[in-house]
């Protein structure tokens, strides 16, 4: 099993005409032919894109029509910034249940916009500012790179986009393999936080452990940890290994991600590494051992 | 992107927030004729730097006993003689570091007989995905120590974007802040024009600290701290137009020219990476090992060449740099091209630290035949933490 995307995940590309819509859209057909079935534009429907390897796909003017047309359940977001919260809440209209958003840049403001559609909505949001979703061997949404994938046991969930590759790498030389590897994206206004993710893994019967990369910024991690501590005293618990990037980050200044920033003397790495490690999960000093503190966590 | 007190104010004063007549000044000549230009008798004189704390500020120059960074002046021979011993000084604040900065701009305004100080800030808060109020009758002090001494007297109300700040939300505003009379009939206009301000600008932080009730009752906004949301800034040519660089470290102003994400630090360890999840934990790394990073670079996932080149090149130029650390992921970012800017930029500007590189993911192979090649005194490393050891040691042999 896996969660959220499997080989029979349909996905349609809101900017597939655009360069990088189009280089990943040809990575994601070439990775175990995960089903991309067609392309957005306003303008070019009823036209074909057509990749470097001669792969083609249909256009369709709108995401309701190329959910009418295609069955497509998901969407994936490749518009560029100024445009991109227009793209998600299209496809909240079309109701598309899982909407991935890859796009960096989107003002905070937009962010807060879309979030409220989201909540009066049946959609999910992953992103935006994320690397998306992998399930290895089915389906590949977003642009991590495929040949780092193992299909196997750990459940992958980050805010960072090569962090997640460095833990999948990790778990793939461990011999362990993923069953889905999730990137929630760096943004401070995003669709999907740890919690929800976590609540899939715990329910994913093939998810045996779980790796979580949280950064400094916001409390998301502590709600997690919080979160993880309940669901243990009601018996629900796997093994998790964890890391947070930024113990170094001054405060006060935003490290890359619009959402890392410790403010207000609130957000700093060491409170989410307590809050973490209280929840039981294992907490890696050092990002390049995320796969042996794993393994020392399944171990027990 | 953060602007001076006075610039914002008159951004809020644009939205009919009351605040009090002042004057910028750049130079002491100015000083006499903004101070006439006020109604007086009493005036302000503030020293515009882009970090709090100015008030209880020091300056270098001026020895221990001097006033700090924002002076109260009782005639204009006073506030021009506060202005002459301000300008071009060096004030050092609990926010500004050691080093201080220099005051280049200076707020001659007008002065007001205070009854009460509160605190306002606006910001977006990120649990729930709007925008907020956060307030508080504990104003014109260190809103962190009362967020930790007495966190009941912060008091958050969230804003629905779709209905705009209600009546209701006004209600609790003013109760919160225990206004009434005219101050609470201020509070009616204040506040949605502050949230108007907020999202219409689309700024990331607006705080104002102190807002003040007046000895007349009516409310006034005495101090102003505003940021922007730098992703936002395509639509605001205005706020760009605000930008002081004279306030930014000049390596940072060189990388946002490349729209690199660089942070200068103060350690002795250059770090380049892609992504900013990595390129946080390989500064942690270098800590772990027991050195310090000089900074923060991000190249981004779809660098050019050329990216890369000017990255490594602002990351020589700093004098405190001893040795390099070059760590990437490669997903969409190629090794090759990593290779080959970090080539083609030490053939240009040379290489006089030891530079260790950690190369995974996409074209690795042909990254790494890349850098043997070149002839370059570079090592290589297998991973993150066989990197950080090779740096550190390194900068120690």
């Amino acid at each position: 099993m896996s969660i959220l995307i499997d080989k029979n995940t349909k996905v349609l590309v809101q900017g597939l005409t655009g360069k990088t819509g189009t280089f990943h859209t040809e990575q994601a057909l070439a990775y175990h032919g995960t089903q991309m079935v067609g392309g957005i534009h306003p303008k070019k429907g009823g036209e074909n894109w057509s990749g470097a390897k001669g792969e083609t796909l249909p256009i369709f003017s709108s995401v309701a029509e190329g959910r009418e047309r295609t069955g497509a359940t998901a969407s994936v977001v490749y518009v560029p910034p100024a445009g991109a919260a227009d793209a998600i809440i299209e496809a909240i209209e079309a109701e598309m249940e899982l909407i991935v958003c890859i796009t960096e840049g989107i003002p905070v403001m937009d962010m807060v916009k879309v979030k409220a559609r989201l909540d009066k909505s049946k959609s999910r949001l992953i992103g935006p500012n994320c690397p998306g979703l992998v399930t290895p061997d089915e389906c590949k949404i977003g642009i991590m790179p495929g040949s780092i994938f193992r299909k196997g046991s750990v459940g992958v969930v980050s805010r960072s986009g090569t962090l997640t590759y460095e833990a999948v790498f990790q778990t793939s030389n461990e011999g362990l393999g993923q069953t889905t590897a999730v990137g929630i994206g760096g943004d401070p206004v995003k669709g999907t936080e740890f919690i929800d993710i976590l609540e899939m893994f715990l329910a994913d019967d093939a998810t045996e452990s779980i790796i979580m990369i949280g950064e400094i910024g916001g409390s998301a991690e502590e709600d997690a940890a919080q979160f993880i501590k309940d669901e243990a005293k009601k018996g629900r618990a796997k093994p998790m290994a964890g890391f947070i990037a930024g113990r170094t980050a001054p405060p006060g200044r935003t490290m890359g991600h619009a959402g890392a920033v410790i403010s207000g003397g609130k957000g700093g790495a060491e409170d989410k590494i307590a809050a973490m490690e209280s929840a039981g999960i294992k907490v890696s000093p050092s990002p390049a051992r995320l796969g042996k503190t794993l393994v020392e966590a399944i171990k027990g | 992107m953060n602007i001076h007190e006075y610039q914002a104010k008159q951004l809020l004063k644009g939205f009919g927030a009351p605040v009090a007549e002042g004057v910028a000044i750049m130079s002491v000549d100015e000083a006499e004729g903004a101070a006439k230009s006020l109604p007086g008798p009493l005036y302000v004189v503030k020293s515009q730097i882009h970090a709090g704390g100015r008030g209880k500020g020091k300056f270098k120059e001026l020895g221990p006993d001097a006033k700090g960074g924002v002076r109260l002046a009782k005639s204009v021979e006073e506030a021009v003689a506060h202005s002459r011993d301000m300008l071009g000084n060096t004030l050092v604040t609990k926010q500004t570091g050691d080093a201080g900065k220099q005051v280049n701009r200076l707020y001659i305004e007008d002065g007001a007989d205070i009854d009460r100080e509160l605190y306002l800030s606006i910001l977006v808060d990120r649990t729930v995905g709007q925008v907020a109020f956060v307030v508080s009758t504990e104003g014109g002090m260190d809103i962190e120590a009362v967020a930790e001494e007495t966190p009941e007297k912060i008091i958050t109300v969230a804003i629905d974007p779709d209905a705009g700040v209600t009546a209701d939300d006004v209600a609790k505003l003013n109760a919160a802040l225990k206004l009434d009379g005219d101050a609470a009939e201020d509070g009616k206009t204040l506040f949605p024009a502050l949230y108007k301000a907020f999202v219409e600008k689309d700024m990331s932080l607006l705080e104002v600290n102190p807002l003040i009730v007046m000895e007349n009752g009516r409310l006034r906004v005495l101090d102003a701290k505003v940021s922007f949301d730098g992703n936002a800034l395509f639509r605001h040519d205005d706020i760009k137009a605000l930008r002081d660089e004279t306030e930014e470290d000049a390596k940072e102003i060189e990388a946002s020219k490349w729209d690199l994400a660089y942070v200068a630090l103060d350690g002795n360890i250059g770090c380049m990476v892609n992504g900013a999840g990595l390129a946080m934990a390989t500064m942690d790394i270098i800590k772990l090992y027991g050195k310090e990073p000089a900074n923060f670079c991000d190249v981004g996932g779809g660098a050019s060449k050329e990216k890369v080149a000017a990255a490594f090149k602002i990351i020589t130029a700093d004098p405190r740099v001893e040795g390099i650390l070059v760590n990437i992921f490669g997903g969409i970012m190629k090794c090759d091209v990593i290779a080959e800017g970090v080539v083609a930029a030490v053939k240009e500007v040379g290489l006089k630290v030891p530079l260790v590189v950690r190369l995974e993911g996409t074209n690795v192979e042909l990254g790494k035949k890349i850098l043997n090649e070149s002839g370059l005194a570079i090592t290589a490393a297998d991973d993150l933490d066989d990197a950080a050891k090779k740096i550190v040691a390194a900068i120690e042999g």
